[in-house]
């Protein structure tokens, strides 16, 4: 990453670290949701599996980002006490689970993308970031690994399997462009050294999935127009308020308790 | 139990005299604490009862992941979101290897699925309670997985190779979950007028389905006898349940709540509490399928089975595929 380095401000690294977080709480929550129908107990197990680690991923971040913040607010806080115009996740994490295909699709796309992030983020300047980052590295690859899979073999499976997903990729692409966009967190993330330029990971990421979709016989759609708003917070889909008002509603409910 | 009412074919037990020398051979290998391994011979009730009782087993441990599966997206911190998650994604693990413990003794796991999607084979009825508040995360781990724990811990003994050994790894996980349990019930127990109020209820709640998991007394059972015999049934359902009493009230004095039971009352001169027999009209309700969630536990089952159904034929249509594409390329 950059070798002159200028620190960000607290405001900007807390965005960036809750960009993160909220990734991975999301997407955490929403794997979650599968607990105990899933099509077949190994996948049941797997999904359990990705989802707790998502889970202990979001505790790592949030609270590095309630550090920086100094405000006195932990990952739980801010999991729980946020209202949706301050969640910074990507609008494809918040995407409801759909059929399977769905899922995994889902799953697959943002993997593919959290694993060279990742990857570029155990170089980070900020040692913490880097250490977070190099342990939720291993768990991504292997999310990665089980999702491509799972793409290829129903991919390539039946002419149902195959058909599913590929309505599945093509209602997710439109959710991808906003992984590889920058703004000005990000600038300054560059500009510290803390994370990578987003647009330098879609070459590596575009190589990726289409020697997937190819050897799942899948179509990437022509168009690559990206919905934007998730990580900016600036238009979330109307799908994660109805998600926190499930998750948050005993925070809510009961504020005065601990757990 | 995990398992209960598990009637054996036997019409009551056979003396070693009475036995073919095959039996007696077997019998008494059992009776000198000796394993018996899949590609031994044994007699057919033995398997039939065997494959019966892991069977509901191993479908408890799944059906059981409902109730709880039920409270994981609401799941008050990080923390005890991730606990849940993994006691969750235990208890599919404990389905699956008792699955292969069932699968040793001939019957397939797809066979098994079929009969507990039918709703011919059981699972235990604790699962067809429904969990209200989050305090019965707590009650579920404590009572649930202790009651569980009570049966299962003798049973890492029973005579049979593969569920003895399956049952030593469940149990380990097992403790594990009841202590989470009980943790959730004491933060509950100490916390706010409404978190002891929700603690109290799921007591009130759960005492009775719980110490129905012993299953009703089988003191003089023919059945029970020669499950006993087999040493695939180590204690009776009584005494089992006499046990998670006395362990348990203490549990419920420390928490600061109240056993929902009037008449409970240690009797210095036997040793144990007596204490007043679950609802057992109840209980027979529930077996029959008018528990207040078996229509909901079967029918998510069911809708989870048939929307994966074209999940699992295309990954074995790609697996299909990929063995031809290998075998045309040698
Ligand atoms: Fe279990
Ligand atoms: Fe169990
Ligand atoms: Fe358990």
């Amino acid at each position: 990453m950059s070798t002159s380095q200028t620190e960000p401000n607290k405001g900007e690294l807390f965005e960036f670290l809750c960009r993160m977080g909220d990734n991975t709480l999301v997407l955490g929550h929403r794997v979650s949701e599968w607990c105990g129908h899933a099509p077949v107990l190994e996948e049941d197990i797997a999904l359990a599996n990705t989802a707790l680690d998502l889970i202990g991923q979001t505790t790592l971040w949030l609270d590095l980002a309630g550090k920086v913040e100094d405000a006195g607010r932990d990952a739980d806080r801010l999991a729980f006490h946020r209202d949706v115009w301050d969640f910074r996740n990507l609008l494809l994490v918040e995407q409801p689970n759909g059929d399977f295909g769905q899922t995994i699709m889902r799953q697959f796309l943002f993997d593919a993308w959290h694993l060279s992030q990742l990857t570029a983020l155990m170089e980070s300047s900020d040692a913490q970031i880097a250490a977070i980052a190099e342990k939720s590295s291993k768990e991504a690859t292997y999310h990665l690994e089980r999702a491509t899979d799972t793409v290829i073999g129903l991919g390539d499976g039946t002419d149902e399997s195959h058909r599913r997903m590929q309505n599945a990729l093509d209602l997710l692409w439109p959710y991808v462009g906003e992984m590889f966009v920058a703004d000005a967190v990000d600038e300054a993330m560059v500009a510290a050294g803390i994370a990578p330029d987003p647009a330098s990971l879609r070459p590596a990421y575009d190589t990726l999935v289409n020697d997937v979709f190819t050897a799942a016989t899948l179509t990437k759609p022509q168009d690559d127009f990206g919905h934007r708003g998730g990580k900016s917070g600036k238009r979330h889909s109307e799908h994660l308020g109805h998600m926190l008002t499930q998750m948050q509603w005993l925070q809510r409910a009961y504020p005065d308790a601990t757990w | 139990m995990y398992a209960q009412m598990i009637k054996s074919t036997g019409q009551g037990v056979k003396s070693l005299e009475e036995m073919d020398p095959q039996e007696r051979a077997f019998q008494e290998r059992i009776n000198a604490g000796g394993k018996i391994e899949p590609k031994d011979w044994m007699p057919d009730g033995y398997r039939k009862n065997l494959i019966r009782q892991i069977g509901q087993h191993a479908h408890s441990e799944i059906v059981g992941q409902l109730p709880e599966g039920n409270w994981i997206t609401r799941a008050p911190t990080l923390e005890r979101k991730a606990i849940l998650l993994a006691k969750v994604q235990d208890e599919a693990g404990h389905g699956l290897y008792l699955y292969c413990a069932a699968e040793t003794l001939g019957v397939s796991r797809d066979q098994l699925t079929r009969d507990l999607l039918s709703g011919k084979m059981k699972y235990s009825s604790i699962f067809n309670y429904p969990t209200l508040t989050w305090a019965d995360m707590g009650a579920v781990g404590w009572l649930v997985d202790g009651a569980a724990i009570m049966n299962q811990v003798p049973l890492q003994r029973t005579s049979y190779g593969p569920y003895a050994r399956a049952m030593v790894r469940i149990c380990k996980e097992e403790s594990f979950h009841q202590r989470q349990g009980y943790d959730i019930m004491m933060k509950m127990a100490k916390g706010t007028d409404a978190q002891r109020k929700m603690a109290q209820d799921a007591l009130n709640r759960f005492w009775g389905p719980a110490l129905m998991m012993f299953g009703p007394s089988d003191e003089n059972s023919v059945h029970s006898a020669q499950s006993m015999a087999w040493k695939i049934k180590m204690n009776s359902n009584d005494e089992l349940r006499q046990k998670f009493v006395d362990e348990c009230v203490p549990q419920a004095e420390y928490l600061g709540l109240t056993v929902p039971d009037p008449d409970l009352k240690w009797n210095e001169e036997r040793g144990h509490y007596d204490f007043t027999q679950p609802d057992w009209d109840e209980f027979f309700d529930v077996l029959k399928g008018n528990g207040p969630c078996n229509t909901e536990r079967l029918a998510a089952h069911n809708k989870a089975w048939d929307d994966g159904a074209w999940v699992r034929d295309g990954l074995m249509a790609h697996a299909a595929k990929k063995r031809a594409a290998k075998l045309a390329a040698e």
